[in-house]
């Protein structure tokens, strides 16, 4: 994955990626006052890692949930799939495809592991009410094949042994790893990674690489990224989108990137 | 040493996934069972059976209710007492619209009249929550309670306002009514309650309880999931209803037999039934029965217990102590252990698991 930057260079990547999944064309997003993103454009295209960079309060965040339907923004458009999205609802970018972990880990405190990552798998459930009330024939066939895909994702992320603890008193990395089986189980096109190795340490880091890279190459899942440590963007994704004080400012592979003055400015005194 | 899951490995998800995956936790519930069918009638007299184990059952379906809502899916109710009248007066006015109607029939779908009216007071928990909430289920307990006074069709206009529970049979034997017998009534209230808490635990150990749990815990990510909020938040306004109104409907036509009705549903009920819920156990349904058991046994153990074994106690005496103990307990649990009694019964069970030998 650690390609040579000239390799890459000039190059661009991700037209192997195939076609456009993701197009966010003019978007503006306020606050009463505060404008988080200013007339942002950028595509993301179909089996590509995009990262999304820029220092704190440059409206990554925001981005994310415009994509999902958190936030509405007020200007520009974003088509997914093709499809021009009028203020789509949080839970119709769920049934689109579209699943998301966040900055600050957003688990069910209350509910175990194994429950954590099974909710991910609600939308493929169907039983209705009555049979879900005798936990009988279709309603267990049901609950017993979905849970055979969560111990799936539990084995892929290796945290058999906190199957059956709360998550509340997990620790912080092994939070974020659940919450991203929670996001797996979903089974989505378009996963959106809200800083996943925010507070890890370094051998947390290096497995969450590892999990992200093996989803986006195992299961072909394109993946949006927002990432602080230019080391594990630079590995990791494919084309990375610069944002500073809600405006783009750059947008490229991540080489082309890093020799951005405008980036390079932006980041002045950031590590890297 | 005897209670520990040595040996007993699930090389299935059915077998781990059951709700008691522990072989003495199904013994301990078969025997309980065994306890509630065949030792309580056998046993205990008249006085006991009315006084002690209908209360605690319709305390127990109320506090499954309640819990749905407030312990599984963290939204606060204080109209709980209002959901059991309306499951009171609408099984009244079955029982007039179709006198020949199985009256256990029609306990069950007064619970349906409580939901859809549970559905319509839980409409704004889209938008408050919280506080806010509760003030809104309180202004539901008030409005209905005042309906229960002031609208004499709910009550047949009776001049005394009161509800008359009238003689129902089924095969022969009366249910309710004067002559419908302790043990009878007892009888009808253990079989409801018992299938309608398997059926509340199939609920919540499965999709739907979930979506509940994800509600209650993190709004934001179950939207994300695909929960529609809206949605999730209004079953569990009518399913905690209608176990709620059957617990109404059981409390006027298998307890009290009739009477004031109105003054019974009143928010003091409803204060009680939270009550059961918080020192129970929030998100527990074993936890429902310990709050029952307890906010609904204590009075009598207090009035008649200790008198019994020899310490002189005043009925008002009583009642002090239990107010007092109530309110100290609740403050307990709030601050060190939302989890209730159902939590401490676990951490029990925890260190049996592993006793004698901790390590
Ligand atoms: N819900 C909100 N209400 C008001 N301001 C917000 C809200 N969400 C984000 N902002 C503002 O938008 C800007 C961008 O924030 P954010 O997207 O979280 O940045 P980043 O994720 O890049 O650190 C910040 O100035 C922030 O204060
Ligand atoms: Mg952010």
């Amino acid at each position: 994955m650690n390609a040579e930057p000239m390799n890459r260079t000039g190059e661009p990547v991700a037209a192997a990626k195939g076609e456009v999944l993701l197009s966010v064309e003019h978007i503006s997003l306020r606050f009463g006052g505060v404008k988080a993103i200013t007339d942002v454009s950028f595509d993301i295209r179909k089996g590509e890692v995009r990262a999304i960079i820029g220092p704190n309060g440059a409206g990554k965040t925001s981005m994310l949930n415009c994509i999902n339907g958190f936030y509405h923004p007020q200007e520009g458009q974003i088509t997914y799939k093709g499809v021009r999205r009028a203020r789509v609802k949080p839970h119709q970018a769920a049934s689109d495809g579209i699943a998301r972990t966040f900055q600050n880990v957003a688990l069910f405190k209350g509910m175990s592991t194994l429950d954590n990552i099974m909710t991910g798998r609600t939308l493929k459930m169907n039983r209705n009410f009555f049979w879900q009330a005798l936990r009988h024939g279709p309603a267990m066939t049901e609950e017993i094949a979905h849970r055979k895909v969560v111990e799936d994702i539990i084995d892929f992320l290796q945290i058999q042994h906190i199957r059956k603890l709360p998550v509340g008193k997990l620790p912080y990395g092994l939070q974020k790893r659940v919450e991203l089986g929670r996001a797996l189980a979903m089974e989505p096109e378009l996963l959106l990674l809200d800083e996943p190795m925010a507070g890890m340490n370094l051998e947390e880091k290096e497995d969450m690489c590892r999990f992200i890279l093996d989803v986006n190459n195992e299961f072909g899942t394109t993946i949006a990224l927002i990432e602080h440590d230019m080391g594990v963007v630079m590995d990791l994704s494919d084309r990375v989108v610069v944002l500073e004080y809600g405006r783009k400012i750059a947008d490229g592979t991540p080489a082309e990137v890093k020799a951005d003055q405008a980036v390079i400015d932006a980041y002045l005194g950031v590590a890297h | 040493m005897f209670y520990r899951e040595a040996g007993q490995f699930k090389s299935t998800y059915t077998a781990d996934m059951a709700v008691f995956p522990i072989l003495q936790d199904r013994i301990g519930i078969a025997v309980i069972l065994l306890l509630a069918f065949v030792g309580v009638p056998l046993i205990g007299n008249d006085f006991f059976t009315t006084t002690v184990m209908i209360p605690f059952l319709v305390f127990s379906l109320a506090a499954i209710g309640l819990n749905i809502l407030t312990g599984y899916t963290g939204l606060v109710s204080l109209g709980t007492a209002a959901f059991m009248g309306v499951g009171a007066y609408s099984c009244y006015k079955m029982t007039t619209w179709w006198p020949d109607m199985n009256i256990i029939v029609l306990i069950l779908v007064s619970g349906l009249f409580s939901a859809a009216i549970g559905v319509f007071f839980g409409l704004p928990s889209l938008r408050i929550k919280g506080f806010y909430l509760a003030v809104a289920t309180l202004a539901a307990q008030f409005f209905l309670q005042w309906a229960f006074v002031r609208v004499p069709w709910l009550f047949n206009y009776n001049a005394s306002g009161a509800i008359e529970v009238p003689l129902r049979t089924v095969f022969g034997v009366p249910i309710t009514g004067a002559t419908a017998s302790p043990e009878t009534r007892y009888f009808v209230c253990l079989c409801l309650v018992v299938v309608l808490t398997w059926l509340a635990s199939n609920i919540v150990h499965g999709r739907i309880g979930r979506s509940w749990m994800a509600v209650r815990d993190m709004d934001i990510a179950a939207e994300l999931m695909g929960i529609k909020l809206l949605n999730a938040k209004l079953l569990a306004f009518a399913v905690s209803s209608f176990y709620c109104g059957v617990a109404g409907a059981m409390m006027i036509f298998l307890w009290y037999g009739g009477g004031e009705a109105a003054d019974v549903f009143n928010i003091r009920l409803s204060f009680n039934v939270l009550f059961m819920v918080i020192i129970g156990g929030l998100g527990s349904l074993i936890g429902s029965f310990f709050g029952a058991m307890f906010i609904a046994g204590l009075p009598t153990i207090l009035k008649f217990g200790l008198p019994a074994i020899g310490i002189p106690l005043a009925g008002a005496t009583a009642e002090h102590i239990t107010f007092m103990l109530v309110g100290a307990l609740i403050i307990f649990f709030l601050i060190v252990e939302p989890h209730g009694l159902a939590r401490l019964w676990q951490i029990a069970k925890q260190k049996l698991r592993t006793w004698p030998f901790p390590y």
